[in-house]
């Protein structure tokens, strides 16, 4: 019963945030949707990177590690530590400047101005939109479950999910994006202080981490969890690609336009990689830890083990706290009820001529009556697919792929004078097709998917601590070290061009990510070429003479 | 300057593919294992390089523009 009830307790703070936002805001559709563009640096830095903080990055990432070892660092974490820092440097600098100076509020805005074609932006929009619309449906749906597990089913899937919609949408829709820039700075330090705790708290339980680590590099079926073993090079190196991703993420890209001052941005790119391992290190480590204390998980079961591990070594009352706490911080989709919100309503409602119309005060009331569509479809999905969650995380993990490939589009609209619409459209036509026949050639190699590798062994030395912990079998003797399983061919006849793993699809072993994103640059750069560029008027707009800008 | 920060940018992202540290299973500090530790020191260079990106890099005609009515 307590973790439900720090779960309803975190639910009100939230709630209260939102409104609170709601007493200090304007009615104006730029307070609204961007705060007034005036984000303080701390709340800026921390709502940036909470917005970009998914469930994923303390159960899922803990869960891979469970079954990848200690390289999922490395893999996810450090890439877009460096990546993602780089791309806020030169990507969201710009954005923020044209936004303060043309009065952009979303990047199809700038897009469609930039390349003077309203059709693009429309593409775009579309493209963009339905690519984060399977985000709120995971987040209705983990709310769901997470208030039916937390409170023994006494609040069933229905009602929680109901709940945890009804929140968000509450808190969006009066405090608009300062509401959701105090919750996730809120909740980013939720994320920060819960990680570091649980870290804590478990390796005083356990006696410090020394002699598991050290019986884990001694057992051959876990040894490989300490180094990158499980971790194809391919990947490794082309998961370096979907960090690009994040900045084309609208509700990153609209995030951007809230800061005060460009200097805000100097803080966040530099601490970015640091919160990033904050959070990072604790789960990945603790995934690893706990592949020696609770054997045996399949891949779905793995996603838990930091709870498990709080369970297993901390009081009832502090793992109720921790584990309620965690679990309440993921299953939101604030930013990007937002970010479609104000899609929505600027590249639909304003840009045909709504705002002129009926003027701004309506302008935020379409925003927040969208709010609410948006939270009743996404509920209304997420109950009648309840067994579906699988479509919704594919989906996801797709539009990380499709919206990298988007980012050479923005880059040549920004640093590159000689491109145009036509290369422009040409980049997202492909990405579009790129993302369907991804999502097309997964499930079309489903049946030959070979299964996931044998789960990680029990270390032989260190035993469970806690009172109910499962007793390990004992190691088999002589032990051999699992070996991952290996791709198949798709095609046979295409050679290893098209290979599936147990997860996913690969282009000669590299993830899709990759071969999109290089290819949507070469579309860009070729079609551009072969076609006519913007007006000079255009181009003095956006290349003023001050700006050394590549041509 | 531009190519020297250029530079320096492109090493550090050829360091994230430590290739050498992929079977290693050394524990630094008797327990992170040095793939680990390794990308722990890779972000906190991340986080410098950032540093100088700011320092030296830092595009001040946006800010100077900030400051015009």
């Amino acid at each position: 019963m307590i973790p439900a009830l720090i779960v309803f307790a975190y639910l009100c703070i939230v709630l209260y945030i939102g409104v609170f936002a709601f007493r200090k805001g304007k009615a104006s559709g730029e307070d609204f949707f961007l705060a007034s563009r005036g984000l303080g640096p701390y709340v800026f830095l921390l709502s940036l990177f909470g917005t970009n903080m998914t469930a994923f990055a303390i159960l899922g990432s803990s869960g891979m590690a469970y079954a990848r070892g200690v390289g999922v660092y490395g893999l996810m974490a450090s890439a877009s530590g460096i990546v993602i820092p780089l791309t806020i440097f030169f990507i969201g600098t710009r954005l923020w400047w044209f936004g303060k100076r043309f009065g952009h509020m979303t990047q199809v805005q700038f897009l469609r101005d930039r390349w003077e074609c309203g059709g693009i932006g429309t593409f775009i929009f579309a493209l963009t939109a339905a690519m984060l619309v399977p985000y709120i449906v995971i987040a209705v749906m983990g709310g769901g479950h997470t208030l039916e597990a937390v409170s023994g089913g006494w609040v069933s899937y229905e009602v929680g999910g109901a709940i945890v919609a009804l929140v968000v949408m509450g808190y969006v829709f009066f405090g608009g994006m300062r509401g959701t820039a105090w919750v996730n700075t809120f909740q980013t330090l939720l994320f920060l202080s819960f990680g570091t705790a649980a870290f804590v708290l478990i390796a005083r339980s356990l006696g410090g981490f020394d002699q598991i680590m050290e019986s884990m590099k001694n057992n051959p079926r876990t040894a490989a969890l300490l180094t990158r073993e499980r971790i194809p090079a391919e990947e490794f190196f082309s998961y370096m690609f979907i960090p690009l991703s994040s900045i084309m993420f609208p509700h990153i890209s609209i995030m951007c336009l809230t800061a005060k001052r460009i200097g805000h941005f100097k803080k966040t790119v530099i601490f970015y990689p640091l919160c990033i391992g904050a959070i990072w290190v604790p789960s990945v480590y603790l995934g690893v830890v706990a592949a020696s204390q609770f054997p045996g998980l399949k891949p779905g079961e793995a996603d838990d083990v930091i709870i498990r591990l709080l369970t297993a070594h901390t009081p009832e009352v502090v793992a109720g706290i921790l584990g309620a706490g965690i679990m309440a911080c993921v299953m939101a989709s604030d930013s990007q009820i937002m970010a479609l919100s104000t899609m929505f309503t600027e590249d639909i409602f304003v840009y045909y001529g709504g705002k002129e119309r009926f003027g701004d005060r309506v302008q935020v009331w379409t925003g927040r009556v969208f709010v609410v569509l948006i939270a009743v479809v996404a509920y209304l999905i997420g109950v009648a697919l309840k067994d579906k969650e699988g479509i919704f995380e594919l989906a996801i993990r797709f539009a990380f792929s499709g919206f990298a490939s988007l980012a050479p589009i923005m880059l040549a609209a920004l640093f590159w004078k000689r491109s145009t619409k036509w290369g422009a459209l040409a980049a997202s036509l492909w990405v579009a097709f790129a993302v369907l026949g991804t999502w097309w050639l997964h499930n079309y190699s489903e049946p030959i998917a070979p299964k996931p590798g044998p789960p990680p062994q029990p270390s032989a030395v260190h035993a469970p601590s806690g009172p109910d912990a499962p007793t390990p079998p004992p190691a088999a003797q002589p032990p051999k070290p699992p070996q991952p399983p290996k791709p198949v061919q798709i095609f046979p006849a295409l050679g290893d061009l098209f290979l599936r793993g147990p997860t996913n699809v690969t282009i000669y072993g590299y993830l899709p990510a990759m071969p999109m994103v290089l290819i949507s640059a070469l579309l860009m750069v070729v079609v551009s070429l072969l076609t006519k560029p913007p007006s000079q008027k255009t181009l003095d707009k956006y290349f003023p003479p001050t700006e050394k800008a590549t041509s | 300057m531009k190519w020297l920060l250029t530079l320096i940018v492109v090493i550090v992202i050829l360091l994230h593919h430590d290739i050498w540290n992929w079977k290693n299973s050394t524990l630094v500090l008797g327990f992170i294992p040095i793939g680990l530790a390794y990308h722990i020191g890779y972000s906190c260079l991340a986080a410098l390089t950032m540093w100088l990106l700011v320092r030296l890099a830092w595009p001040k005609h946006l800010e100077e523009d900030e400051k015009t009515p």
